[in-house]
């Protein structure tokens, strides 16, 4: 990797790591990579701490003929299970729903699915539109050049024109329809329902020195192809070309601040376990719904005895995961199985608010291809539609390969009692206080979900499915963190304001899922990334009077 | 030491017979049981961080069957196993699950199922394109997008 000038200074000066930066961020995922090289161009001094360290995709799991048991192991998507030097525990015992995430450079893009919706510009006045929630400070409008932006940088795939979803330009065509695919299309059609190809960051073309995809199917836990976008080869080679200096296998312990109650810097533990300071003129948390209030919570003293940020006593709460609804069958014909990226289509066909369904807001859907042999002989075992004995080889061979999913992505409402606290006990390898998950699922939710997996029913029954079996909620389906220090003008009911800095340091802001105000129905990824890069450049306009 | 061998022998043949009565062998698939000795070796070399709850799992097994879990009677093993599955929680899953990576992992039962030898990466598979006119109803349908104030 290339020496930042920062890095060079600090050497030449023989204080190496100590010398106060202008921009310090905290964590290199899907936010703090795009603001990173948002802000590069300012050529001020940037330094990001990542807990976790670069990935080697030598190493994925679909190099090795154990890929798919690898996925049970220290390739979970749990970081309860996965269990590496890079994650921290949660406890979730509170939650139908389990946490899951990733620490490295790239965070969370490393391992999820590519599915690349945008919140609709209705998702941002809720309570205008629907009175539940509150509206967001900015709409839709303002974050379209960011979205564009967002989609070169990470490299998208799609069709353009979907009408029932805003108008994006994917720079490269969308994946194959595949067997799958065609499958869904007709049974939807047949119905009458709206479905779509997913816009999805997964390259069908060499883009920007990356290979296009080869379906290697196992797409979820990391692409050794490098055709699946993930930040650790998208914006961060960029950034460092630039000149931010990314620094490794460094955990965050707090933020300190001074009397004036300004961001001083950060205490963090450094690849060796040593405590280290690091002085900033600017902090900048990238660490999402759960990382984020666990870092705020964590950063307490005298000034700000509930933490840091939390004036409003909102830092943690409204915690929002996207209860997932998934339903799945078997069809007579065959499948992708696990030949293929898993998400192909989408539908919006309930995402708008109808309240003769019984419930107010609604839910996008993803269609999922199939799965692998071993995945689904444990999960059909784990159902109980795949028996020991002699006729295990009969059913299996019945099921495998003929499997097609679909899965609904319910928003979920911000409700203050869902939230990220401070465990008492749990701790880290480093002896950092752990999250805490207090979470249910909602009436209004548990109505959407019963509804979406009615509709889901119909579709597989349409396409010929037998055997249905249901995910509802999908219990470790906690991909999505939203909500915990929320986004608004009023420093009582919101924790950052329209632009993402905190209404209490002045010099402190927020980038990542946890500003969200409310969920929308969608995977959350790229309006997170185009929130970033609208703080940075918010950051940028004002850089004369940042902390006025 | 590697983890594997906390397994006792008395563990290792229980785990060998539960196997066999999860996948047994077959003539008409011309598949192994998973009680075969290259599948319970895998078992065995890869079973890691779940060395400790299929070590559980089999204890529980043990207690539930009283002996050797092959010394038992084809009913008495059959409600044994039926109890075990019903009732073994998070360990019996992980131990059935072991089996079942191993199981369909191996050459003999990957080639039965007409499945390539192989690991994904690098040669990818190749998928069709389809028939994209399947969306020209959806176009003809069209729609809007919820307006926001």
């Amino acid at each position: 990797m290339a020496e930042s000038p920062g890095k060079r200074r600090g050497r030449e000066e023989g204080i190496l790591k100590k010398d106060p930066v202008d921009v310090l961020i905290i964590g290199a995922g899907a936010s703090g990579a795009a603001v990173a090289w948002s802000l590069a161009e300012t050529k001020m001094h940037i330094l990001c701490l990542e807990q976790g360290g670069w990935m080697n995709p030598a190493e994925y799991p679909s190099t090795g003929r154990d890929w798919e048991a690898k996925f049970y192991g220290e390739w979970s998507s749990s970081p309860n299970v996965r269990r590496r030097p890079e994650d921290y525990p949660v406890n979730d015992d509170n939650s139908p729903i389990k946490v899951v995430n990733y620490n490295a450079v790239g965070g969370s893009t490393v391992m999820y699915t590519a599915h690349w919706p945008r919140l609709h510009p209705s998702d941002f006045k809720v309570k205008t539109l629907d009175g539940v929630a509150d509206d967001w400070p900015i709409d839709y409008d303002t974050l379209t050049p960011f979205f564009e932006e967002n989609d070169r940088m990470m490299g998208t795939s799609g069709l353009s024109g979907d009408p029932r979803s805003p108008l994006t330009h994917p720079p490269m065509p969308q994946q194959p329809l595949g067997l799958s695919g065609a499958i869904i299309a007709k049974a939807m059609n047949k119905l009458g329902w709206h479905w779509w190809p997913s816009d999805t960051t997964v390259a069908t073309m060499d883009y920007e020195g990356r290979a296009r995809c080869i379906n290697l199917g196992h797409c979820t836990p990391a692409c050794a192809q490098g055709a699946k976008s993930s930040t650790d080869i998208t914006y961060w080679p960029h950034a460092i070309r630039a000149g931010v200096e990314l620094r490794t296998h460094c955990r965050v312990r707090e933020i300190t601040t001074d009397e004036n109650g300004m961001a001083t810097g950060v205490v963090y533990y450094d690849k060796d376990g040593i405590e280290q300071f690091q002085p900033a003129h600017v902090v900048i948390i990238a660490c999402n719904g759960v990382g984020t209030p666990r870092l705020l919570l964590n950063s307490k003293s005298d000034r700000f005895p509930n933490g840091l940020a939390n004036s409003s006593g909102l830092v943690g709460k409204n915690l929002m995961f996207h209860p997932y609804a998934q339903i799945y069958g078997y069809v007579k014909e065959p499948t992708d199985s696990n030949r293929a990226p898993p998400t192909c289509l989408w539908s919006k066909e309930w995402y708008d608010t109808d309240l003769s369904r019984g419930f107010v807001r609604g839910y996008g859907v993803q269609f999922v291809r199939g799965a692998g042999p071993v995945f689904e002989a444990v999960v059909s075992e784990q159902k109980g539609i795949l028996p020991w004995g002699e006729d295990h080889h009969r059913v299996f061979r019945k099921l495998n390969g003929h499997r097609l999913g679909f899965s609904a992505i319910c928003e979920d409402l911000p409700e203050e009692h869902n939230q990220v606290t401070l465990d008492p006990v749990l701790k880290d390898s480093h002896g950092i206080p752990a999250p805490k998950i207090n979470y249910t699922i909602s009436e209004n939710s548990q109505r959407m979900m019963d509804h979406a997996l009615a509709r889901g029913r119909e579709i597989l029954e349409t396409a010929g499915a037998t055997d249905i079996c249901v995910n509802s909620p999908i219990p470790w389906g906690g991909w999505h963190l939203l909500g915990t220090a929320r986004m608004g003008t009023d420093p009582k009911r919101s924790v950052v304001n329209e632009w993402g800095r905190t209404h209490d340091v002045k010099n402190l802001f927020i980038v990542d899922g946890s500003i969200f105000v409310t969920s929308g129905g969608v995977n959350p990824t790229s309006t997170i990334q185009a929130l970033a890069l609208y703080i940075a450049d918010q950051m940028k306009q004002r850089l004369a009077n940042l902390f006025d | 030491m590697s983890e594997s061998l906390q397994l006792t022998r008395a563990q290792r043949d229980d785990l060998r017979t539960v196997a066999g009565m999860i996948v047994p062998a077959s003539d008409e698939y011309k598949v192994p049981g998973a009680d075969d000795a290259a599948i319970q070796a895998d078992i065995l070399a890869t079973l890691g961080r779940d060395t400790k709850l299929v070590a559980t799992a089999l204890d529980h097994l043990a207690r539930l069957a009283g002996r050797p879990l092959a010394e038992l009677e084809a009913t008495k093993r059959d409600a044994v196993a039926q109890e075990f599955r019903k009732h073994g929680g998070a360990a019996a899953a992980t131990l059935v699950r072991v089996v079942l990576q191993c199981y369909y992992r191996d050459d003999r039962v990957l080639r039965s199922l007409g499945l390539e030898l192989r690991a994904p990466f690098p040669r990818g598979h190749v998928l069709p394109d389809g028939d994209w006119s399947l969306l020209d109803p959806v176009k003809a349908r069209g729609g809007s997008l919820r307006r926001a104030p």
